[in-house]
């Protein structure tokens, strides 16, 4: 299929700059290369300026209300299991009005496509911080600076027991493509947190990465099966070790022919090193103030993806196990079974 | 022959419910109506023996049955705390109170059967007793027979030899005294034991020792010196199996109204040719609901617990934009909870049933107990101009009803459909004809026509006013439905002035049209007068309660299920009388909503705000001296 045929026919309302542009491109392209009908396809939101992206899809679409777009796709895939899901949410939508909805789709590992636009702060209603805000972050809601521990997105997916993270960055349509469609492929909550700029009011949001100058340096694509290796001229890569005196497990930068590098693994069931992963390089995005020396790069692309029974399978298999062993199936057979008198 | 109420009262692990439950079955079993009240503490096991603790079941059995009954005719009463509750009513916590006709739970000639085992110092003590003597105490007359049974120590005797351990013989107590209940009422034995058996199927080992407990207790009953039947039943002690029904001819079962509700709602389903989905969150008292639902996965009910009261009507709104009957179902909190998302459904013109199982209010409130004061919240608890149907069943088996009509008007005019029960009706049961799906009236949801093919969009309607409803899966409507507000013509986002007032007029008339296709409103007129120039007005769960007080006064009744829109001909019946009282277990609410519509009608109103229903008595009462 072609991404054009996704294209819906209503005008584009993002920003001029908003990196919401380029994911909305990412999204038709990787609609077109997984090759599912438009009319199987529903794409639920909440609100916000990402949750605008079900107008720009020509597939089924629903732009529902602040922060419920995880429980709304959640009863979508788990009636219709024979749809693909897409649900797309902000920083604010996903993690603040909507953080129990959020989790509590991923300990079900309903089987979504989640896109989560993090651009740290509240767009649409014109520049409040949000809860991924390092601490400190100055909005017009926090004149002062915020005084708030923000989230790691990818820790709340762990600790919910995701089965799949990945994270990608506006600028990097290729990249943001890949994900998108290892999300489909993969069968459960898949949880993509696209890193996009706010150039209205959080401008420079993701700049240590976003600039290309920059980016080879500090940040790692990586991909199941291959070496952790980075750098302009790929010539680093990641190792782990371990303290020796708090036995504390930590990812370091080391050359890239040292024999330590890793070898990306995104199907371990064990998350302690998908964590570490998803960890690096987070220190400037908890505080403005943070001092930040050697620092590890930020990794992008597909970090987990395990295999887990999803919850719309289990529900509706469920329903045909008991249905299947039934001896009443209709409702006149239903109330035969009454314990009943005639008057 | 009049009718009798019969109250089983006792510790919450007594198994009161049980108990009542089990006779009020027989009861119907033998042709009688019936309508029964559990009435329990919200603690799930408050301090034995302790006036909080008091759980009791009331049962009113005979012919023309509206009510539970406002006073017991005979009463079991399984501790000294269940003896003093039942005794005092609502007053017994004032250390001074003594019987009273006004407060009492049962008649000054009832009969009422006591544990005299369970009269110990200490059972006296904890029941907040300052004699040792609780009859006098509690000043209870002498016209009331006290039937003294040491139930303990012969359930003991009992089960003797029967090798169980001390905790679980004590467990059998109730049926020792639901055997004494079945000899006063010369209940077949041979049907009593057959319902124990169905009772206790799942657990086999239990058949037995209660068999033995409640035939001992009947043969106890027939070997009791007291004449106790001659006092109220008027020497014919058959009044169960002897009362024959006017009822229609068919097959007949008793119902829990919750239990009712779901089955409404599995009809429906099977009726439009839909899937069943249920998003719910559990919230006394309305969990039976998902408990019925969940269970039903021989239906092909799909019933989802989700982690909040707003996931719940949320998935369900997941499920209707994906084509299925979406319902969720919940008590006054949760409905708060959901408000916005009904507003979605409102916008988004989405079919969806909510089901409010009220409770006592506002906030936590009294979670076991039952009033009607969410009316208001249900008609107008949303931002915005946003009209949804509002009906209210009004009996534990026309739950089964006004479910399925709720599911039939959603479906049919893509709107959420508020169906008020409460815990009166969740709790209760009564006697229900069971239909078959053939009878029921035809459900025609409103799925897109098939000439709309290519051309669709979310905002098209037919001549009702009503949208259309394509979903995902059908080729060649792809559409993006918004909680934003629609351009009227092409279904997209719009901001226009003028366009939206056009579609709030167009969402307040298609809830409008509806007036349309629902019944008129009917009075009801005692046989014995051809005209009056009172009228009670009442909705939802109050009919019996204003059924049985307006043959009393002899008045009529208008009783409405359809709240929002109302029946069309309500101003034309409201006018005909002089004297309008509108009686609801609130502050006024619905009489409230009807100044609103009818300034020119002036109501009068009767109002309760006690957690109880109403009492038939005090209606009365109020509408002779006032």
């Amino acid at each position: 299929m072609e991404a054009s045929q996704f294209k819906s026919d209503q005008y584009v309302r993002f920003c001029p700059g908003c990196g919401d542009h380029a994911i909305c491109m990412a999204l038709q392209k990787a609609m077109a290369q997984i090759g599912v009908p438009t009319h199987q396809v529903a794409v639920i939101s909440g609100i916000g300026c990402s949750s605008r992206m079900p107008h720009y899809l020509n597939t089924y679409g629903f732009n529902t209300i602040h922060g419920r777009g995880g429980a709304i796709a959640t009863g979508v895939k788990t009636s219709h299991p024979e749809l693909t899901v897409w649900q797309m949410s902000g920083d604010g939508d996903c993690l603040a009005i909507g953080g129990n909805h959020f989790i509590h789709e991923i300990r079900r590992n309903v089987d979504l496509n989640v896109c989560l636009f993090n651009n740290r702060i509240y767009g649409l209603t014109k520049g409040q911080y949000s809860p991924t805000s390092p601490k400190g972050f100055v909005s017009k809601s926090s004149p002062f600076g915020t005084v708030e521990r923000p989230f790691v997105p990818a820790e709340l997916v762990l600790g919910a027991r995701g089965t799949f993270f990945a994270r990608t960055l506006d600028v990097d349509v290729p990249t943001t493509v890949d994900c998108l469609v290892a999300a489909q492929q993969h069968k459960g909550a898949s949880i993509v947190e696209c890193l996009v700029n706010c150039v209205i009011f959080n401008n420079g949001a993701h700049s240590w990465i976003a600039d290309r100058e920059l980016r080879a340096e500090h940040s790692i694509i990586l991909r199941h099966g291959e070496k952790m290796i980075f750098g302009k001229n790929n010539d680093k890569g990641i190792a782990l070790e371990i303290d020796p005196q708090t036995f504390v497990p930590r990812l370091i930068v080391v050359p890239a022919d040292d024999a330590r590098v890793l070898v990306h693994d995104a199907h371990q069931q064990d998350p302690t090193l998908h964590r570490l992963l998803a960890l690096m390089g987070q220190e400037r995005n908890l505080e403005v103030a943070a001092d930040v020396q050697d620092e590890l790069p930020i990794a992008l692309g597909v970090i987990r993806d395990v295999e887990a029974e999803t919850y719309n399978d289990a529900v509706n298999n469920q329903i045909a196990e008991v249905r299947g062993k039934a001896k009443a199936k209709t409702f006149d057979e239903l109330t035969a079974t009454l314990e009943q008198w005639t008057m | 022959m009049k009718n009798i109420t019969v109250r089983f009262c006792g510790d919450s692990g007594d198994g009161m419910q049980l108990t009542g439950n089990m006779f009020a079955q027989l009861a119907a079993e033998m042709g009688n109506e019936i309508s029964t009240l559990p009435d329990f503490p919200a603690e799930i096991r408050a301090p034995q023996g302790t006036l909080g603790g008091v759980s009791a079941f009331q049962v009113e059995l005979g012919h023309e049955v509206y009510t539970s009954g406002d006073k017991a005719d005979v009463v079991v009463a399984m501790n000294a705390a269940a003896l003093k509750v039942c005794t005092l009513g609502s007053h017994f916590n004032h250390p001074q109170a003594h019987f009273d006709d006004d407060f009492a739970l049962y008649h000054r000639h009832a009969i009422v059967i006591v544990d005299t085992d369970s009269l110990t110092d200490k059972d006296l003590e904890k029941a907040q007793y300052h004699t040792d003597n609780p009859f006098t105490e509690l000043g209870i007359p002498e016209s009331v027979q006290i039937v003294p049974v040491a139930l303990t120590t012969l359930t003991k005797e009992a089960l003797k030899d029967s090798g169980m351990d001390n905790k679980s013989v004590l467990k059998c107590r109730n049926m020792f005294a639901l055997g004494l209940i079945y000899w006063l009422f010369d209940e077949p034995m041979d049907k009593a034991i057959h319902l124990l058996e169905e009772k206790f199927k799942k657990k086999p080992a239990l058949v037995a020792p209660n068999t033995k407990v409640m035939v001992d207790g009947y043969n106890y009953g027939q070997n009791l010196a007291l004449n106790v039947q001659q006092v109220r039943l008027d020497g014919d002690k058959s009044q169960i199996s002897n009362c024959k029904c006017q009822m229609p001819t068919g097959h007949y079962t008793s119902i829990a109204g919750n239990k009712a509700t779901a089955w409404g709602l599995i009809a429906a389903a099977e009726k439009a040719g839909k899937r069943l989905f249920l998003g719910s969150y559990p919230i006394t008292p309305a969990t039976d609901i998902l408990h019925e639902l969940a269970a039903r996965k021989d239906m092909n009910v799909m019933a989802i617990q989700a982690e909040d009261e707003i996931a719940g009507v949320c998935t369900a709104i997941g499920a209707a934009f994906a084509g299925d009957l979406a319902c969720t179902s919940t008590s006054g909190p949760g409905l708060s909870l959901k408000s916005e998302a009904i507003g979605l459904a409102v916008m988004a013109e989405l079919p969806l049933v909510v089901i409010d199982v009220q409770r006592g209010g506002p906030s936590t409130g009294l979670p076991t107990k039952t009033e009607q004061t969410d009316l208001l919240q249900a008609l107008y608890g949303r931002n915005g101009e946003c009209p949804a149907v509002v009906i209210a069943a009004s009996t534990s088996a026309n739950c089964f009803d006004y479910a399925y009509e709720a599911c039939k008007i959603a479906l049919e005019n893509m709107t959420p459909v508020i169906l008020m029960t409460d815990t009166y009706l969740a709790n209760g049961t009564a006697l229900w004809r069971i239909p078959k799906l053939a009878e029921l009236p035809e459900i025609h949801p409103q799925t897109v026509p098939e000439e709309l093919k290519g051309h669709y969009n979310p905002a098209l309607r037919d001549e009702r006013g009503v949208r259309y409803w394509a979903y995902p899966g059908m080729e060649g409507y792809e559409h993006r439905n918004i909680g934003l507000e629609r351009d009227a013509e092409k279904g997209t986002i719009s901001t226009n002035p003028e366009n939206h007032e056009q579609m709030v007029l167009a969402r307040k008339h298609k809830i409008e049209q509806i007036a349309n296709s629902i019944p008129h409103l009917q009075t009801l007129k005692p046989s014995n007068l051809k005209t009056s120039d009172t009228l009670l007005v009442g909705w939802g769960s109050t009919e019996g309660h204003l059924h049985a007080a307006a043959n009393e006064i002899g008045c009529d009744l208008a009783h409405f299920n359809y709240i929002c829109p109302l029946p069309k001909n309500t101003h034309e019946v409201l006018s005909r009388y002089k004297r309008i009282i509108v009686c609801e277990l609130n502050t006024g609410q619905f009489a409230a909503y009807l100044r609103a519509q009818f300034p020119d009608v002036h109501i009068e109103q009767y109002n309760e705000i006690q957690g109880q229903p109403f009492a038939v008595e005090r209606i009365v009462n109020f509408v002779k001296n006032n």
